[in-house]
């Protein structure tokens, strides 16, 4: 497969034409405003969080393909998660986007996330991709406030 | 488009062939990523012909000395290359006299220098700077800080959907607390030429001075300072074929004569002692520090390049660029368009249903096509037409029709990709 195409695999195209939690979560416990002024791309993460654990996530807003696929696919791996486990999936999710192309890929610890793997090879594109989850670290560290 | 129509007689005596134009930019040989680069991003820089980078390399190997009161032979003559360079610029632009010419890095230092030296002595509480809806950041906020430190108001004129200004508001704004306005001449994200001579004349009658950011007017449209009247006109060398770091302010001499330094330094005194300095001569006045010498006479280079194909002929062969493209462009179902003036200079900025302009271009450039996407630093121009950002695709005299067939042929690919 070349470049472009691990880039716009079929699974991000269809997650960037059919959010999956997009919306907004009325009972949510915490929530943050994610903003790529380069592109302007707008992101909010609506989360709910009991003892610790994420029961419920949506998320809203416009930007693109590379950046909402990774909103939709984040919202369907975060349910019964732990903090701490959010946190380690992340971590892995940036080393990932951000190491040299012919490094192998923790495909096991990934999962679905696996996908994002061709961001690698578009440096200018790794923002897009992680604008949800820096949102979602974000949102963990407030509690919603209005 | 057929090939063959493609030696278009601009003018009766003067022929011009795009793929003779094509020979003189040695980028556009090359290949990205294993595709014939096609470059749509004039509007953001403009490539550079080899006369302007030969010019360059001559100055390093033959003349490389800094500038003014040096004995040395290195130094006078490369005074005399610097100081040709504003000459060319006083002609290109028929301005009255060659202090008029002062060399900045690039139109925003220009349009800052203006702001802060113009403004900070000609702007009082209640005073008015009027701008317009489409400016880019760099006309905006330089009148933002002059205009907090002063006290003056600063008043956006409106645009309407086809991304003109609306002259009644224009008009409506203006008035004696009118102090300046600074308008853009060619809008970089809408590209709407400005209808300058009727704004500069109204300005003028309330005894306001105009500044005309010409950044994306000088390599389009032939500028006459004088027969515009405007007061100011700020333009960057990169758009017009020369490197980037250098850029031009015209001022009217009267008024940069009355105008304080923008900054102090070297070249921009008469003698300094800690009691009194003595301030420098138009233009040197505001050339402050060692200058970009081998800028400025790219700058002169590329000036030279642009009057030697005629600024007229470059003007019809881009206005059928243009009008071949909004014609192809606007045939692809779900593009929109945006930006529909009358009268525009060779750019078109559009919108895809469903496809975010980032995507459209990582997408067109692995088909080896350069164009711009995001908010072109013109943020207040994106809410108005209620878009994040476009993508933008801005035309110089050395692209042709066949790069636009390919550009429409790359975009209906990506657009039944995300179907």
């Amino acid at each position: 497969m070349d470049e472009i195409d691990a880039l716009y695999e079929e699974v991000i195209l269809d997650h960037n034409k059919n959010p999956r939690n997009f919306g907004v979560l009325e009972e949510a416990t915490h929530k943050a405003v994610g903003h790529n002024p380069l592109c302007g791309d707008h992101i909010e993460i609506y989360l709910n969080v009991q003892n610790g654990v994420v029961k419920d996530v949506k998320f809203k807003g416009v930007g693109c393909a590379i950046s909402k696929a990774s909103a939709s696919i984040m919202t369907t791996v975060l349910k019964g998660k732990t903090l701490a486990e959010i946190q380690s999936l992340f971590d892995e999710f940036h080393r990932t986007l951000t190491s040299k192309v012919d490094e192998p890929v923790n495909t096991e610890k990934l999962g679905k996330l696996a996908v994002f793997a061709g961001v690698r090879n578009f440096p200018v594109r790794v923002k897009c991709a992680t604008l949800a989850w820096h949102t979602l670290i974000d949102a963990l560290g407030n509690k919603k406030s209005d | 488009m057929d090939p063959k129509n493609l030696e278009i007689r601009v003018e009766k005596k003067k022929s011009f062939n795009v793929y003779k134009i094509r020979e003189d930019f040695p980028i556009l040989q090359r290949k990205v990523w294993d595709k014939p680069l096609i470059y749509f991003d004039n509007a953001a820089t403009t490539q550079k012909p080899k006369q302007v980078i030969k010019t360059i390399e001559s100055f390093y190997k033959n003349l490389n000395s800094n500038i003014h009161r040096g004995v040395h032979y290195l130094s006078q003559a490369s005074t005399t290359e610097y100081e040709c360079a504003r000459k060319i610029v006083k002609v290109f632009i028929n301005a009255k006299y060659e202090e008029e010419i002062i060399f900045t890095r690039g139109a925003t230092e220009a349009i800052n220098l203006v702001a802060h030296s113009y403004g900070s002595v000609n702007l009082r509480p209640g005073d008015e700077v009027l701008i317009t809806f489409m400016e880019h950041h760099s006309n905006i906020v330089p009148w933002q800080i002059i205009c907090e430190r002063t006290g003056a108001k600063l008043k956006v004129v409106p645009i309407d959907d086809n991304g003109e200004i609306i002259i009644d508001e224009f008009e409506k704004l203006l008035s004696d607390r009118t102090k300046i306005v600074s308008v853009v001449h060619v809008s970089n994200s809408l590209g709407t030429v400005n209808p300058i001579e009727y704004i500069i004349s109204r300005s003028h009658e309330v005894g306001a001075v105009v500044l005309i950011d010409g950044a994306q007017s000088i390599q389009h449209i032939p500028i006459d300072v004088q027969k515009l009247d405007c007061d100011f006109f700020a333009f960057s060398g990169h758009k017009i074929y020369a490197p980037t770091g250098i850029g031009v302010l015209y001022g009217k001499r009267s008024l940069l004569e009355a105008m304080p330094p923008y900054q102090g330094g070297g070249d921009m005194i008469l003698s300094v002692s800690f009691e009194k300095t003595i301030y420098n001569e138009l233009p040197h006045k505001f050339e402050a520090g060692t200058p970009n010498i081998e800028g400025a006479i790219g700058l002169g280079s590329a000036i030279r390049y642009v009057q030697n194909i005629g600024l007229d002929v470059i003007y019809k062969y881009e206005k059928q660029l243009l009008d071949y493209a909004t014609e192809q462009i606007s045939q692809i179902p779900d593009v929109e368009i945006i930006g529909k003036a009358r009268n525009k200079a060779s750019l078109i900025s559009f919108v895809v249903n469903n496809v975010h302009p980032h995507d459209i271009g990582t997408l067109l450039d692995r088909d080896g096509i350069a164009i711009r996407t995001g908010h072109h630093c013109t943020e207040p121009v994106m809410r108005r037409f209620g878009v994040p950002a476009t993508s933008r695709a801005s035309f110089a005299f050395y692209n042709t029709f066949e790069e636009i067939d390919v550009l429409v042929k790359s975009l209906k690919k990506i657009i039944e990709k995300f179907k």
